[in-house]
């Protein structure tokens, strides 16, 4: 017996899936920049001499870099509510991708700002430049280039990080997707259409920061 | 005029200049020759105040390069350095690399700091040069858009550390005929090289720097050709 695809179901459904696609798209981007805040922070912190800062900052990066986004995302949830905090599905997915980014670009800006040789700094204090001007002109611009493509990596991972939502019944798409199927018993049908969904929505994000770089860097490193 | 009185200089244990007075008077070449670890690189970033000093003093002008009071940002404006490794910026053009400094250090208007970046660059020989990305550049060309850089400020001295050091040797030249240039214009400069050809041509002195002090210092023929001091004798015989 073979399997028959009934598509019409998914496509009546499809403003439903569009809505969990937003609400995807809408976590992993406010994960993404609250990630990139406290990662900043975070790396700050880890090249400072002082030592409390850096003993926090180095917890927070190996916790998040070391255990699995399902266990962050169930603490969020479940271990959180076990103290009393209930967070909903939306705000436990959220902390839990916001810690787990922040954990990994914390490594990837400190890697960013050592990469850039100390010998830049010289030059361009020689030249009567002030610290801040140093930073703001010579610095930063070289990171933001070396850093720019592995973030752009931590975003794509975020929307599909974001579809562990589904354990915690988040209406993102994964979750909307599931909510649907089990209505219509058209498994195969709303999973593939939510597999191309994401897959557009990456692909998408991939081909504008590319655009982006193009427009932002010139010139080679 | 650059005067450097009795400095003194340490990382840590290891003193690298012990006690150096030297005076380089405007307009003035001066060479300075040494082995590794003798400390005239050193002496160098002491003079732009890239590193702090332990003892003396550097008076650059009339300003104690090393007070608290003084404003080293501005200090270093009128000394001009090019490192060993050129150090150019890889993310701006040639151009901006030498309009950067005068437009947001001298505050000068955007048209005003590409117009003398320009002439510094032509200078060089680097005027068909504007566009490009330095890291599409040779060593010496890159080298010499960091001279252009330098002189864009419109420094009063110049200091070179080891500027051909890093260099393939067919490289050397270019660069080398840019220093002469400067010397020909008056520029006053301290070299620290390894050309000891160039230190004989072209400096007025030249200072040989052993273990953190002037073994010898002296007009430049004399010191390369008919060096006084046994220690400069016994280095000069090696690196020729």
């Amino acid at each position: 017996m073979t399997y028959e695809f009934h598509w019409n179901v998914v496509f009546q459904k499809m403003p439903e899936l569009l809505n969990g696609a937003f609400v995807t798209l809408h976590v992993s981007v406010l994960a993404m920049l609250l990630g990139i805040v406290i990662a900043i922070l975070l790396a700050i912190a880890k090249m400072n001499n002082s030592k409390p800062f850096c003993y926090v900052a180095t917890a927070w990066v190996e916790t998040a870099r070391n255990t699995p986004a399902l266990f962050q995302i169930y603490m969020a949830y479940f271990g959180l509510g076990a103290f009393g905090i209930h967070l909903s599905p939306y705000v436990a997915v959220l902390s839990a991708l916001v810690f787990i980014n922040a954990g990994y670009l914390t490594e990837t800006f400190r890697g960013g700002f050592q990469s850039i040789p100390s010998t830049q700094y010289s030059a361009s204090k020689s030249l009567g430049m002030n610290s801040i001007q140093v930073y703001r002109y010579i610095i930063l611009p070289q990171m933001l280039r070396r850093i720019y493509h592995p973030m752009t990596n931590q975003f794509v991972w975020s929307i599909l990080m974001s579809s562990l939502g589904i354990l915690v019944g988040m209406s993102e798409l994964s979750g909307t997707t599931q909510r649907l199927q089990s209505l219509s018993f058209r498994t195969l049908e709303f999973f593939i259409v939510a597999a191309v969904m994401y897959f557009i929505i990456t692909k998408l994000v991939l081909i504008s920061s590319s655009l982006l770089s193009r427009k932002l860097f010139r010139g080679e490193i | 005029m650059i005067s450097i009185q009795n400095v003194h200089k340490s990382f840590g244990d290891l003193e690298v200049l012990k006690g150096v007075s030297l005076d380089v008077a405007n307009g003035e070449v001066l060479s300075i020759i040494g082995g590794s670890g003798s400390g005239k690189s050193t002496l160098l970033y002491c003079i732009n105040a890239i590193e702090a000093i332990h003892k003396g003093k550097i008076i650059v002008d009339d300003v104690d390069v090393h007070s608290k009071d003084t404003n080293k940002d501005k200090l270093r404006q009128k000394l001009g350095m090019v490192f060993q490794q050129w150090n150019s910026f890889p993310h701006l053009t040639v151009l901006e690399n030498a309009a950067l400094a005068p437009r947001i250090v001298k505050k000068m208007s955007k048209d005003e700091a590409i117009e003398i970046a320009k002439k510094e660059l032509e200078h060089v020989g680097l005027g068909d040069k504007f566009d490009v990305y330095p890291t599409k550049m040779s060593g010496g060309q890159q080298q010499r858009l960091a001279i252009a850089r330098a002189l864009a400020m419109k420094p009063d001295y110049m200091l070179f550390d080891e500027v051909t050091s890093a260099l393939d040797p067919e490289l050397v030249g270019e660069v080398l005929d840019t220093l002469r240039l400067l010397a020909d214009e008056g520029m006053t400069m301290i070299c620290v090289t390894h050309e000891m050809g160039f230190a004989r041509d072209v400096s007025d002195r030249v200072a040989y720097f052993h273990q953190g002090v002037i073994a010898e210092i002296g007009e430049a023929k004399q010191v390369i050709t008919d060096p006084q001091n046994p220690l400069t004798q016994k280095f000069l015989s090696k690196v020729r």
